[in-house]
C-alpha cells in the first residue's frame, strides 16, 4: 500500500500562507492527532477548519485545514492541506513535526506521480507533468500545462470519437444486419468518412510540427567559407542575449554549441565544424565537414561577405544548401557593396549593436514565433505520441486503398480499428467495451 | 454415485450431460419436467449474427445444437451475405416443437446417460468440494461433479405491470432455495432481468398489411456432418412492420405502469435487447421501430413478434398491439413478460467453468450471466468436457480468443465479468477474420478430436478437406491463364476485364471481381462447393488475413507470460487501488487476461511486469 508523503506546495516565505500538502492512507489519521479544533476523522470531505497545530501541548502555528477525502482528490487518495502563516520558521516546523510523526517527505514529483498510478491522469497528462518538470522556456510550461490539464488529450479524443462512431455504425450493420435504421455504410460512402478522419490526424501531425519546436527548439547551422565572419555572427547572438553558452553535447548526435531564447523558442547553434575555433582550423577542417552537419539542421544561415564578389565556393554551398530552410545573410553591411545576388537576402553587420536585428527579425517570421506566443498551445508534442499519430494516419490510408481493391467492408473496419487502438495508447485508453457503449448508446437495438 | 449430475435440461444442460456421456462420464440429468427439455421460451430462431457461428463450433467439437437445429427449422438464412466471409452468419427458424423432440430424442439414445424429473434445491458439499445434489424432497443423490444450467429459474420472477410472481417461464414452479444456498457457499449471487414479446394467434393476424421475409434460396446446414433436409421452396415466411405514433403515445401514456418504469425491477436488463418502452424512452425522436412477425411452431397457431418485448399489464399490451398495423384485431395467446432470476458472479470461476469456491462444480448458460441459447449450449458443452477432464485429471480444454467465438465468450466472462445478460456479438471478438462460419471445422476438429469428443471417421473426414484444400490451392498456384483468344473471349463474355499478362489463377483469384466457380472455365478443378468457397476466401483476402494471425500471435505473447497462482498483489507496490481490486477477484492466469480486465490500465501491467521479473524473475 501506499504510505503517507508530505510537503510545503507553496513557495517557502514568499506568500502570506503556506500550504503543507499531506496525502496517503493516514493523512486525516495523523494531522488529526496534532490539530485543536474539530476532530478531523469525522469532518466532511472538501470541508475546511480553523484550528492549532500542537505538539507536545505546544501551539506550533494557528491554521486552516482542508480536507480532501478519496477518490475525489488529485492523488486519488486521502488528501489534507494545513495552510500556515507563511513565515519560512512556522511553515518548516508544522513540516518538521509531520516527519516526526512517521510521515515521509514526498520525493519532487511524486505526488503528481500518485496522481498517475491512481488513474486520475492519463498517459498523455503524465507525461506533460514530466516535460513540465524539465521546462526550460515560457511556451514549454504553459504547453505542458495544457498537456497536464488534459487539452491535448481531449483533442485525440475527439478525433478517436469521430472513429468510433463510425466503427459502431459498421458494427451494428454486421450484428444487426436487418435494423434498418443505421445507416448503411458501405464502399461507396466511406471514403469521404475516412477522409475526414485523416485530414483531422494531418491536422493534428501539422500543429505537432509547432509543438516540436517549442520543446525541442530550432537547430541553426551557420554556414559560409571562411573569413565571411560567422564566429562573430554566433558570438554577438549569443553575448547580447546573456544566453549560456555551452559545450554540453546535446541529445542528438551533434553538438550544440550555444543556446538562444528568441520569442519563447530555444535556436540551438550545432558547430558546423568547429566555427567557433580559429578560422585556420575551419579551412583545415574544411567546408565538406560543416555541409555533413547541414542535413541535421531546421535552418541554415548562409553568411556572404557584403565587401567581397561572390566567389565558386560561396556557389557551391548555396547549391548543397537548396531545399533546406535557409536565411542568406548578407554581412559587413558596414563596408562598401561588392556583391550581386539573385536570392533574398538580409543585411547587417556585427559592428553596431542592433546590426543582427534584421536576421532575428527574419526567423521570427520564418517560423511564425508571433503566431506562436499568441497560439492556446494544444498541441500533441511528444515524439511518442507524434508516432502513435502517424501510425494512425498509414491505418486510414491504408482502409482509402483497399477500398480502391473492393475489399469488404467489415474488413476495412479491422484497419479503421487499429487507427483507434494506435490513438488510445496514446492517452492510455484502449478498449472494446469503449466501442459497445458507443453502440448501444446510438443505436436502437432489440428483440 | 454418478460422475456427473447436470441440473437443468435447457440448451446448456442438454449439452453438458450429452457430452459427457459421450465421453464416458455415468451421467444423470435432473430436469423439472421431461416435456421442457431443451425448450425455446422466447424466440423461435436457433443462429444469428455470431450465434450462428458458435453453433458451427459447437458442432466442430462434437455438440449437437447444430444437427437437432438441421432436422427442425422451418427456414434458414445466411446474414451478412452481402459482407464479408467473416461476419456470414446462419439464422434458422427452428420448430418449438420439433427441436425439442429431436433434442430429447437425442439425448434418450445417449449411452451412460440417466435423465429423471426432479428440483434441485441445494448441494452435498465436503470441505468445498461439492459430492451431489439435494432435491427438493430431501432425496439426497452423489455425483463426483456437479453441473449447474438452472436458467431463469433460480428465483424466477415473473412482471407483468405490477403483478410479480413467483416461477419460471410457462408459469412453472422455481427453484427457492438454490441461489440461497449457494451464496452460503461463499459464492456471489447477482440478480438480472430479461424479458419476452408477445405472443399472437395466426388466425387473428392481417398480413396483407405486412412485408414478407423469405429464407434463402441455398442450402445451408449447421452441421459439418448431414446433408440438407428440407426443401427450399417449402420455408416458412416471417413479416416486417413497424410501430407507429400511436403505439408510441400508448407507451407513454402508461409508462408508470410499466414493471421497468414503475419502479417493481430490481434485476439489470441487457441493453442490445431492450424492452419496447426502453426504446420509445431513450431514442424519443425515432418515429417508427422494426417488428417481426415468427411462426413457432408448424404444430400451433402461435406467432411471435419480436421487437415488442414489453412488462406493461395485459391491458395496456392489448391497446399496444392492437395499435400496430395488420393486428388490429389481434388475439394475444401470450402476454409479455420480463423476468427476474438470480445469476452466480462469473468472474468466480475458471476459464474451464469449475467455480473457484467450490471444487468440481461447474456453472453453464444463464446462470453464468448470459443470455441466448447458443451462448448457454457452447458452455454447457465445454464445463461436460471439463468436469471429465476433471475426474480424469487431464487439462482441462479452454479455447482461446483466436480459437473460437466460444473462446471469447467465455474468457470475456472470466475475465469482465458481466453486468447484464451477456450476449455474444460480432464486434467482441477482435479476431473475427479468422473465427468464421466456413473453418469451423478446419479451426476446431482437430481440438475435438484431441480433446475426446470428435470420432475417427469425422477426424478423417477432416483431414482429407485440409489436404484436398491445398491440393486445390497448389493448383491455382502452379498454372497460369494462357491468353488466347478463346480464353480472352470467356472473360469479354462474362463482362470481365481481359488480364493484360498471363499470371497464375491464384493471383488471378485475387481480383475483386474473381470468382473460382469461373476459373473453372480454364481449368480442372473437382471439389465440393464447401472446399472451393474455403480456397476463394483463403486466397482473396490472404492478406487481411495474414495480418490477423499476426495480431493474435502478438496477443499470445502475453498469454504466455503466465502469473503465479501465489501472487499478492498486496505486495505490488504502488498499483493503482482499483487495479489492485479488479487483479484479486478475477486473478488472471496470464497477463493477457490482466491486460484485458477493464480498469487495469497500461501503468499498472508495467508496474505488475516489474515486479513478476524482480519476485520470479519471469
Amino acid at each position: 500500500m501506499n504510505d503517507t508523503i508530505c510537503a510545503i506546495s507553496t513557495s517557502l516565505g514568499v506568500g502570506a500562507i503556506s500550504i503543507i500538502r499531506v496525502s496517503g492512507e493516514d493523512a486525516i489519521k495523523k494531522v488529526a492527532g496534532l490539530f485543536s479544533g474539530k476532530d478531523l476523522t469525522k469532518v466532511e470531505s472538501h470541508t475546511i477548519h480553523y484550528g492549532h497545530i500542537i505538539n507536545n501541548n505546544e501551539i506550533i502555528d494557528e491554521v486552516l485545514v482542508s480536507v480532501f477525502k478519496a477518490p475525489k482528490t488529485y492523488t486519488k487518495e486521502d488528501i489534507v492541506e494545513i495552510n500556515s502563516h507563511g513565515g519560512i520558521a512556522p511553515t518548516k516546523k508544522v513540516l518538521e513535526i509531520l516527519l516526526e510523526n512517521g510521515i515521509r517527505l514526498a520525493r519532487k514529483g511524486e505526488f503528481t506521480k500518485r496522481a498517475f498510478l491512481n488513474g486520475r491522469l492519463d498517459l498523455c497528462e503524465a507525461e506533460s507533468v514530466n516535460a513540465l518538470l524539465s521546462s526550460n522556456t515560457d511556451l514549454e510550461r504553459k504547453l505542458a500545462l495544457n498537456g497536464i490539464n488534459g487539452k491535448v488529450s481531449r483533442k485525440i479524443k475527439k478525433v478517436r470519437d469521430i472513429i468510433v462512431e463510425l466503427m459502431a455504425n459498421i458494427e451494428v450493420n454486421i450484428d444487426f444486419p436487418e435494423y434498418e435504421d443505421a445507416l448503411e455504410i458501405t464502399l461507396e460512402n466511406l471514403p469521404p468518412r475516412l477522409k475526414e478522419i485523416k485530414k483531422e490526424l494531418e491536422n493534428l501531425l501539422d500543429e505537432a510540427k509547432v509543438g516540436k519546436l517549442i520543446s525541442e527548439g530550432i537547430k541553426v547551422a551557420i554556414v559560409g567559407r571562411p573569413n565571411v565572419g560567422k564566429s562573430s555572427i554566433l558570438n554577438h547572438l549569443l553575448q547580447e542575449n546573456k544566453a549560456i553558452v555551452t559545450d554540453i553535447a546535446g541529445t542528438t548526435r551533434d553538438i550544440v554549441e550555444g543556446e538562444l531564447e528568441l520569442k519563447g523558442i530555444r535556436l540551438k547553434f550545432i558547430d558546423t565544424a568547429g566555427i567557433r575555433k580559429t578560422e585556420d582550423v575551419v579551412e583545415r577542417i574544411g567546408v565538406d565537414k560543416s555541409l555533413e552537419m547541414i542535413k541535421e539542421a531546421d535552418l541554415v544561415i548562409h553568411v556572404l561577405n557584403n565587401n567581397e564578389e561572390l566567389t565558386n565556393e560561396d556557389k557551391e554551398i548555396q547549391e548543397k544548401i537548396k531545399g533546406k530552410t535557409k536565411i542568406t545573410f548578407i554581412n559587413k553591411s558596414d563596408l562598401e557593396s561588392k556583391i550581386a545576388i539573385k536570392d533574398d537576402y538580409i543585411t547587417g553587420n556585427t559592428m553596431s549593436d542592433n546590426g543582427l536585428d534584421n536576421l532575428k527579425n527574419r526567423i521570427i517570421e520564418l517560423f511564425d514565433l508571433e503566431k506562436l506566443e499568441q497560439s492556446n498551445l494544444e498541441i500533441v508534442s511528444s515524439t511518442r505520441a507524434i508516432n502513435l499519430i502517424k501510425e494512425a494516419l498509414k491505418h486510414i490510408d491504408n482502409a482509402i486503398n483497399n477500398i480502391s481493391d473492393e475489399i469488404p467492408v467489415d474488413m476495412i473496419a479491422i484497419d479503421i480499428k487499429a487507427a483507434w487502438d494506435a490513438l488510445g495508447e496514446i492517452t492510455g485508453e484502449s478498449y472494446q467495451d469503449e466501442l459497445l457503449d458507443t453502440l448501444f448508446s446510438k443505436f436502437c437495438l432489440g428483440k | 454415485m454418478y460422475d456427473c449430475i447436470v441440473v437443468g435440461g435447457g440448451h446448456a444442460g442438454c449439452e453438458a450431460s450429452h457430452i459427457a456421456s459421450i465421453l464416458g462420464l455415468k451421467t444423470l440429468l435432473i430436469t423439472m419436467n421431461i416435456k421442457n427439455i431443451a425448450d425455446m421460451p422466447c424466440n423461435p430462431s436457433i443462429g444469428g449474427t455470431a450465434k450462428g457461428i458458435i453453433v458451427r463450433e459447437i458442432d466442430a467439437l462434437g455438440g449437437i445444437m447444430g444437427v437437432v437445429a438441421d432436422q427442425s427449422h422451418f427456414q434458414i438464412k445466411m446474414l451478412n451475405n452481402g459482407k464479408g466471409p467473416a461476419v456470414r452468419s446462419l439464422r434458422a427458424q427452428a420448430d418449438k416443437i420439433t427441436y425439442p423432440k429431436i433434442m430429447l430424442e437425442t439425448l434418450r439414445k445417449t449411452e451412460n446417460l440417466e435423465i429423471i424429473e426432479g428440483m434441485v434445491e441445494d448441494l452435498i458439499t465436503i470441505n468445498n468440494k461439492v459430492n451431489g445434489v439435494i432435491l427438493e424432497d430431501g432425496t439426497k443423490i452423489e455425483g463426483k461433479t456437479v453441473i449447474l444450467t438452472t436458467g431463469t429459474y433460480t428465483k424466477g420472477n415473473i412482471l407483468i405491470g405490477s403483478k410479480n410472481t413467483p416461477g419460471g417461464p410457462h408459469g412453472e414452479a422455481r427453484s427457492n432455495f438454490l441461489s440461497d444456498n449457494l451464496k452460503k457457499l461463499g459464492l456471489t449471487i447477482q440478480r438480472l432481468k430479461t424479458g419476452t414479446p408477445p405472443r399472437i394467434k395466426k388466425s387473428s393476424i392481417d398480413f396483407t398489411k405486412m412485408s414478407e421475409e423469405k429464407g434463402d434460396d441455398k442450402y445451408y446446414t449447421f452441421s459439418h456432418d448431414i446433408e440438407p433436409l428440407y426443401e427450399i421452396n417449402n420455408q416458412q415466411k416471417c413479416y416486417l412492420l413497424y410501430t407507429n405514433e400511436n403505439t408510441h403515445n400508448i407507451i407513454k401514456d402508461n409508462l408508470d405502469k410499466s414493471a421497468m418504469y414503475g419502479g417493481y425491477v430490481t434485476g439489470v436488463g441487457p441493453r442490445y435487447c431492450p424492452s419496447i418502452e426502453d426504446k420509445i424512452v431513450r431514442f424519443a425522436d425515432k418515429e417508427r421501430h422494426q417488428l417481426f412477425l415468427e411462426p413457432e411452431s408448424l404444430y400451433y397457431d402461435e406467432w411471435y413478434l419480436q421487437g415488442f418485448s414489453t412488462s406493461m399489464p395485459e391491458e395496456v399490451q392489448e391497446k399496444m398491439v392492437h395499435s400496430l398495423k395488420g393486428l388490429e384485431n389481434a388475439i394475444i395467446t401470450k402476454y409479455a413478460y420480463a423476468i427476474e432470476y438470480d445469476a452466480i458472479d462469473p468472474l468466480e470461476m475458471k476459464a474451464s467453468l469449475e467455480n473457484k469456491i467450490i471444487e468440481n462444480l461447474f456453472t453453464a448458460g444463464q446462470i453464468n450471466g448470459t443470455s441466448g441459447y447458443e451462448e448457454a449450449a457452447a458452455q454447457g458443452l465445454i464445463a461436460g468436457i471439463n468436469a471429465h477432464h476433471k475426474l480424469k485429471e487431464i487439462e482441462p480444454l479452454i479455447l482461446k480468443r483466436n480459437d473460437a467465438y466460444i473462446g471469447v465468450l467465455i474468457d470475456d466472462l472470466v475475465t469482465k465479468g458481466t453486468g447484464e445478460p451477456y450476449r455474444m456479438l460480432t464486434s467482441r471478438a477482435e479476431f473475427r477474420l479468422i473465427l468464421r462460419h466456413d473453418n469451423a471445422d478446419l479451426r476446431l476438429r482437430n481440438i475435438g478430436y484431441n480433446h475426446g469428443t470428435i470420432d475417427e471417421e469425422r477426424y478423417q473426414k477432416l483431414t482429407e478437406k485440409q489436404e484436398k484444400i491445398n491440393e486445390i490451392k497448389n493448383i491455382l498456384r502452379n498454372n497460369n491463364i494462357q491468353l488466347n483468344e478463346k480464353t480472352k473471349e470467356i472473360f469479354r463474355n462474362n463482362n470481365l476485364e481481359v488480364p493484360t499478362f498471363s499470371t497464375s489463377y491464384y493471383i488471378l483469384l485475387k481480383r475483386p471481381e474473381m470468382k473460382i466457380d469461373f476459373i473453372k472455365n480454364f481449368i480442372e478443378i473437382n471439389a465440393s462447393n464447401d472446399i472451393l468457397e474455403e480456397v476463394e476466401i483463403e486466397v482473396k483476402y490472404e492478406g487481411y488475413i495474414a495480418k490477423a494471425y499476426k495480431e493474435a500471435e502478438k496477443m499470445l505473447k502475453l498469454e504466455e507470460k503466465e502469473i503465479p497462482k501465489d501472487i499478492d498483489y498486496k505486495d505490488v507496490l504502488n498499483l493503482a487501488s482499483e487495479a489492485r481490486q479488479k487483479l484479486e477477484k478475477v486473478r488472471p492466469v496470464t497477463m493477457g487476461q490482466a491486460a484485458r480486465i477493464s480498469g487495469v490500465n497500461p501503468s499498472d501491467l508495467s508496474i505488475l511486469s516489474v515486479y513478476l521479473k524482480k519476485k520470479y524473475n519471469k
